[in-house]
């Protein structure tokens, strides 16, 4: 049939199994947005208060479906807006497609009103992006944006779309949804090379990161684990594959990670490391890493083996068809000395578990846990609250968080969370800080606007706080600009929204509160206030390594 | 340090050649040099990048190749497994005490003169990249007006092609 630009991409992304979107429109993409209208049975579209707001909350909605996320924005500011959340996606492996308007192609490279080359800009934090010409591409040209957005390691993918080229007219065939490439085991080779290696380990260690949940292999993870008798522990981004309680977990690795992780970790003879990048947030002084281990590293992208860390054995493919592949090759084994060693680091943690009374940031995050439901997804913006809820939430289900690991966005939370909603089709939570809340906490508007459950849990201490835990270690508590200052009543900001609550100051209260919320039909706001010395703990200083560790007891001291 | 030469097929499109590059910049890559060139087929453009670096550096830029979706196969081209040559033109200030020598430097290069004037001198070198480096320190006790050279061309030995192992 023949249809124009604008309907074809409307058509396109139906036919590609999308059926929301996040955006915002403008004067170049008002024809896309026309076809929205037309097409509003088929796709839903929900408008942000900001276009970063829109593209966190594609994101949002990528990790917690697997599904590629769709934003669209304007040209010019539009598509500058979108640059930070297409960076945490790229940071952070997600599927994410951004489609922007651009002004006609007679006027491209003249500096028209509202115009920015946006493929340049995103060049470095896209895998790949399009700058359509003409109508006839364009349809191919979403497919295959489509496809490399979901294959390999996934990532954001731009495209570009002129106004002329979204009012050209050209014939349009459905077509079924781009398959992502297929995905294959490393080379026979390599894996009985890492077999060898595995099968002569005495203190195993897995280690592994956001690609188990892409790859959803966290049950052959879990046989192998099972068979050579080893620990696990992941980076911030492996968090909720497996449920906390998994008696193997021993919680997230690196700067902030679990005692007995870390430990075991820098202990082990062996880490076998599953879609994971080593960055230096978790590896810190890589001189000083695990200096006695072998690693045996598996990632669908080759690049990342021993881009950081050199491994012994590097594996490219599927983490999920490789283990499957390697399974067999394993012995069954047991490691009674390394398991109590194990065991002992677990103990020593217990010591340093802050179970002070009142309203601390542990015992918030603990509270929360209690209102969770099985597919509650939990956001996070970055800073301490983050690092929090990663040591003390609890996870049971895969894809039930999201948090910038990579790239570190305050202000990725409230739109993530919104996309999050959409994505389970549950009420989210975002737990945030007053720092992160405070860039992005338009999206309120887009939260009352559509009824969104959202419950927002600012952990609000009066500071930037994870800059403050920095200069109070490392600066000399010179707190130079981290002192927030500001009067904002939080409750009386979420009415004035249209949306509701309160705030609460000790563990009894937050609980309360929290039942409210979660019986509440849209968004609602807790402001928990904690104390500003609040620190994040353990805490490996930066270039440090395991044992610069710092305990509760030594700055209690 | 060692130097390396890596040929890439690439998909003959717009900006292809921006995205390659500016892959070697952030990631900080060091390119001593680098050519494209149309190929025998409109679909595919062919760059040619030498690179000094580590063993392991090597194979992070080839692995970072491989991500980019227009790059379409990749080889690492050795002295063993290839022919390489390159093409400098070389001005040189024509002055009566230096042309002889010039000429004779010319003549063992097998250098030709493209361009002759009264006060200039503009040679033609073909060879491999270790020639062009001989040849223009040899220039430097004359006086060298100006530089200009292609980068490397390398090729496979024998009947195999980049072309082989299309599609990664």
């Amino acid at each position: 049939m023949l249809l124009s630009g604008s309907d074809i991409l409307v058509k396109t992304l139906i036919e590609q199994g999308c059926d929301t979107v996040f955006g915002y429109p403008g004067g170049q993409i008002l024809n896309v947005y026309d076809s929205l209208y037309k097409y509003q049975n088929e796709i839903n579209h929900v408008l942000t208060a900001h276009e970063q707001g829109a593209a966190h909350a594609a994101d949002g909605y990528a990790r917690t479906t697997g599904k590629v996320g769709v934003v669209i924005s304007t040209s010019g500011p539009g598509a500058t807006n979108l640059v930070t959340g297409i960076a945490t996606a790229y940071l952070d492996s997600i599927p994410m497609v951004a489609i922007c308007g651009n002004v006609p192609t007679t006027q491209i490279g003249t500096d028209s009103f509202q115009e920015i080359d946006i493929t340049g800009v995103t060049l470095p934090i896209t895998k790949h992006n399009y700058f359509v010409g003409s109508v006839e591409n364009l349809a191919d040209t979403i497919r295959e944006a489509f496809a490399l957005a979901k294959s390999g390691r996934p990532g954001p993918v731009l495209i570009d779309v002129p106004k002329d080229v979204q009012i050209a007219k050209c014939e349009y065939e459905p077509q079924s949804p781009a398959k992502a490439d297929e995905p294959y085991a490393a080379k026979d080779v390599r894996i009985t090379e890492a077999a060898e290696i595995i099968n002569s380990a005495e203190r195993p260690f897995i280690y592994f990161g956001g690609g188990i949940i892409t790859a959803n292999a966290q049950d052959e993870m879990l046989a192998l684990a099972d068979k050579i008798d080893s620990p696990i522990g992941c980076s911030l981004m492996g968090l909720s594959a497996i449920p906390t309680d998994h008696p193997r977990f021993l919680g997230m690795q690196g700067m902030h990670g679990h005692y007995a992780s870390s430990m075991s970790m820098h202990n082990a003879d062996v880490i076998i490391s599953l879609g994971v990048r080593f960055n230096d947030r978790v590896t810190g002084n890589r001189s000083k890493f695990a200096v006695g281990a072998k690693i045996v590293h598996i990632d669908v992208d080759g690049s990342e083996l021993n881009k950081t860390v050199n491994s012994v054995c590097g594996l490219r493919g599927d983490v999920k068809l490789t283990l499957e592949k390697l399974l067999p090759l394993l012995n069954e084994t047991k490691n009674p000395e390394w398991a109590k060693k194990v065991n002992a680091f677990r103990e020593e943690e217990e010591k340093y578990l802050d179970n002070r009374d009142g309203l601390t940031p542990r015992r918030a995050i603990l509270t929360l846990n209690r209102h969770l439901g099985e597919n509650t997804a939990v956001c996070t913006d970055v800073g301490q609250h983050q690092m929090w809820s990663a040591q003390n939430l609890f996870f049971r289900t895969p894809r039930r968080f999201a948090s910038s690991g990579g790239l570190g966005t305050m202000g990725y939370g409230f739109g993530a969370a919104i996309g999050a909603a959409y994505g389970t089709g549950e009420r989210s939570v975002l737990v945030t800080g007053d720092g992160s809340f405070g860039m992005n906490l338009n999206e309120l508007a887009t939260a009352v606007r559509y009824n969104v459950p959202v419950v927002v849990l600012i952990m609000n201490n009066g500071v930037l706080g994870m800059v403050r835990q920095w200069q109070t270690l490392f600066y000399d508590k010179h707190y130079s600009n981290s002192v927030l200052e500001r009067k904002t009543d939080f409750a009386a900001f979420a009415r004035s929204f249209g949306a509701d609550g309160e705030a609460v100051t000790t563990p009894e209260e937050l609980d309360a509160a929290l039942t409210r919320a979660f019986a509440t039909d849209g968004p609602y706001i807790i402001d928990c206030k904690i104390d500003k010395d609040e620190f994040v703990l353990p805490m490996l200083p930066p270039g440090g390594s395991m044992d610069d560790i710092i305990t509760k007891l030594e700055v209690q001291a | 340090m060692n130097r390396y030469t890596v040929a890439v097929l690439v998909r003959n499109q717009f900006g292809v050649l921006n995205r390659v590059t500016s892959m070697f910049r952030r990631r900080q890559f060091n390119i001593s040099a680098l050519s494209v060139s149309e190929t025998e087929t409109n679909e595919l453009s062919r760059i040619t990048v030498v690179f000094d670096g580590e063993e392991n550096n090597k194979q992070q830029l080839v692995n970072q190749l491989y991500k980019l979706p227009d790059v379409c196969s990749i080889k690492e081209l050795t002295a063993d497994n290839s022919l390489n040559c390159e093409l400098m033109l070389i001005k040189l200030q024509n002055d009566p005490a230096s042309r002889e020598d010039i000429h004779s430097a010319a003549e063992a290069f097998k250098a030709e003169t493209i361009d002759y004037t009264k006060d200039s001198i503009v040679l033609r070198v073909i060879g491999n990249s270790t020639k062009m480096d001989d040849f223009i320190a040899l220039m430097r006790d004359f006086t060298i007006l100006e530089i200009c050279r292609t980068g490397t061309a390398s090729i496979e030995k024998g009947s195999a092609t980049l072309r082989q192992n299309l599609n990664l």
